[in-house]
């Protein structure tokens, strides 16, 4: 019995129902993948959320030996006026020893006279392990501590001691005067 | 469920209702589940876990109506709940401290099971579904806790949803989709809240499969001999609901004594602070139920390794019935094994005590600088893989066991059970 139904049914136009089942699967897949993305992206930084995209920060207020804290996409960027030994501290040190290794020099963008002004550090203030912000004028090496899991970072903002992988970012930023700059 | 049904019944409302919806006959039967004889009261955990669940899903019901779910007006509507809104101080403090309490008892509850084997065939299924409840709680709680939108709320998450941000390549990206930003934020804590009430629901269910699981395979036993004859079991009811209904007196008492006498003791000052994105409290912990995790987070220099491994640690947990290699279930009979439990649990205590405090200080003064925090949790996180990969497998093949009762009954005879 079973096999005469077989038989019928090779009989039975096979390609055209195939031809149904697989395009009412494909119409279903494409379907439940239609409804699935905006529901996954959904979730993203929204279109406000980006626009607050850049500041301007004005730094002729910060003194040697100072730091100043701005938000910048709901994180501090930290704006430090170095001491001429903490620039000493940064420049000895022997680079190839780092873990991520960056020169003094590669942790600024050029003033707006086009030279390196050393004294102005800036970087964004998040710890590169959890997102902790750092505390200042702490640490093993004359620069920051992130109290979360102990990370040390140097003058430079140079990560030297602890679980986190990279050195404190610097942002997108540039002068846009002697005395402002544009973060974003 | 085990048995045919016994339920006959008497009147004819009942007999009226047993033809259309047998519900009545279904309770019966799951009432009179026969259970051994021999369960201690290490066994009334499952009880008291569900009146947990329970008294968190309405506590929580109730919150929600009182809770807003931004970042300018989180914190104060919590507030306003502990001050303002009549009995609001009763019911905060419950849901807050029920969230220890629900904690507390799951440990006992995984560990009993650790203890009796009651993870072994056939009831493998049983204890991975238990090992997706306890992770869905991790994440419930985690979730709840950011929701105060104090200090530690904040950092709290900005330190566990960075552990996405580890994940080579699509890290940065997946870390932003989560937040919904660039940082914790407003769309953070609006998803947190809406994620907070879905879980609690989720592991409803995954409580019915346990429930379902456990009936279908029977419980276990302090003496892990699976019961042979009807004299072995006694009726779930009333034998153990009245067992457990004293458990949960004791249970409820030590509950009652945090949430009216010490609200504040299992939490954070902390986190009576507003949340402030700026300012990274110099020394953040999570709630006492994760800080052995955090340990081992904690106990390598490598971020992602770190991660790894404390994902790994609850891994672990779901292959256990595999990683346990002896024929005999309970710990009682396995003297050399027991002893290395005690070390274990004696190990989570040590991880946690570790995640508590600062990784570089000092745990144990030895000589001229001691052991730090660091160097301690790097031993106990040691110990608790290798209990999982190396002692348990190895042990259940040299281990030679002690006799093992032939039944419970006669267990219960010779004193032994």
């Amino acid at each position: 019995m079973s096999d005469t139904n077989t038989a019928h049914d090779e009989h039975d136009d096979p390609s055209r129902r195939d031809f149904i089942y697989i395009a009412t699967g494909a119409a279903a897949a494409v379907g439940g993948g239609a409804i699935a993305w905006p529901m996954a992206m959904q979730m993203g930084a929204a279109g406000d959320t980006r626009a607050a995209g850049s500041i301007e920060i004005d730094v002729s207020k910060v003194e040697e030996g100072q730091q100043i804290k701005v938000l910048w996409r709901g994180k501090p960027i930290f704006v430090r006026y170095r001491t001429q030994r903490e620039i000493d501290i940064a420049e000895s040190v022997d680079v190839s020893t780092l873990r991520d290794k960056q020169t003094d020099d590669e942790r600024f963008v050029p003033d707006f006279s086009g030279k390196i002004n050393k004294n102005l550090l800036v970087m964004i203030g998040v710890c590169t392990h959890f997102g902790c912000i750092p505390v200042g004028e702490a640490g093993d090496f004359d620069g920051w501590y992130c109290p979360c899991h102990g990370s040390h970072y140097d003058s430079a903002g140079r990560i030297r001691k602890g679980p986190a992988p990279l050195n404190l970012e610097i942002p997108p930023y540039k002068y846009i005067s002697e005395t402002v700059i544009k973060v974003g | 469920m085990s048995g045919h049904s016994t339920y006959e019944p008497k009147y004819a409302a009942a007999k009226w209702m047993d033809k259309r919806l047998p519900i009545i006959r279904m309770g019966v039967d799951f009432m009179g589940f026969p259970s051994p004889r021999n369960l201690n009261y290490w066994y009334a955990f499952g009880g008291i876990l569900t009146l947990c669940l329970m008294s968190q899903i309405i506590t929580g019901i109730i919150l929600a109506m009182h809770y807003t779910p931004s970042v300018e007006e989180a914190f104060n509507s919590v507030e306003r709940i502990k001050r303002d809104v009549p009995y609001g101080w009763l019911l905060q403090s419950m849901h807050a401290v029920g969230a220890s309490m629900f904690f507390l008892a799951v440990y006992i509850h995984m560990f009993r099971g650790m203890f009796y084997g009651s993870y072994k065939a056939p009831r493998e299924l049983l204890w991975i579904i238990g090992c997706l409840i306890y992770l869905a709680m991790m994440a419930t709680g985690f979730l709840g806790y950011t929701l105060p939108w104090g200090q530690m709320s904040f950092w709290g998450a900005t330190v566990i949803t960075g552990f996405f941000g580890a994940i080579p390549m699509v890290g940065e990206s997946l870390q932003q989709w989560l937040l919904g930003g660039y940082s914790v934020g407003n769309p953070t804590l609006q998803r947190f809240f809406s994620l907070h009430y879905l879980l609690p629901f989720i592991i409803a269910a995954l409580v019915g499969l346990h429930i379902w699981a456990v009936h279908h395979v029977g419980q276990n036993n302090p003496i892990g001999v699976e019961p042979k004859t009807k004299e072995d079991t006694l009726p779930f009811h009333p034998f153990y609901t009245m067992k457990d209904a004293f458990a949960i007196a004791v249970f409820l008492m030590i509950f009652a004594l945090f949430v009216f006498y010490l609200p504040d003791a299992l939490g954070h000052a902390d986190n009576y602070q507003r949340a402030n994105p700026m300012v990274t409290p110099p020394h953040i912990v999570p709630e006492w139920y994760f800080l052995p995790f955090y340990a081992i987070l904690r106990a390598v220099p490598d971020k992602l390794l770190g991660i790894m491994l404390m994902f790994g640690a609850i891994a672990v947990l779901f292959v256990l019935p595999w990683l346990d290699t002896a024929k005999v279930r309970s710990l009682r009979f396995r003297p050399i094994t027991r002893w290395c439990f005690i070390i274990f649990l004696v190990m989570c205590f040590v991880l946690g005590w570790c995640g508590a405090n600062s990784p570089d200080g000092i745990a144990i003064p030895m000589g001229e600088h001691g052991m730090s925090f660091k160097w301690l949790s790097r031993i106990a996180t040691l110990y608790y893989f290798a209990y999982f990969v190396a002692i348990l497998p190895i042990l259940g093949w040299v281990e030679k066991p002690k006799d093992v009762p032939d039944s419970i009954t006669k267990a219960i005879h010779d004193g032994v059970a």
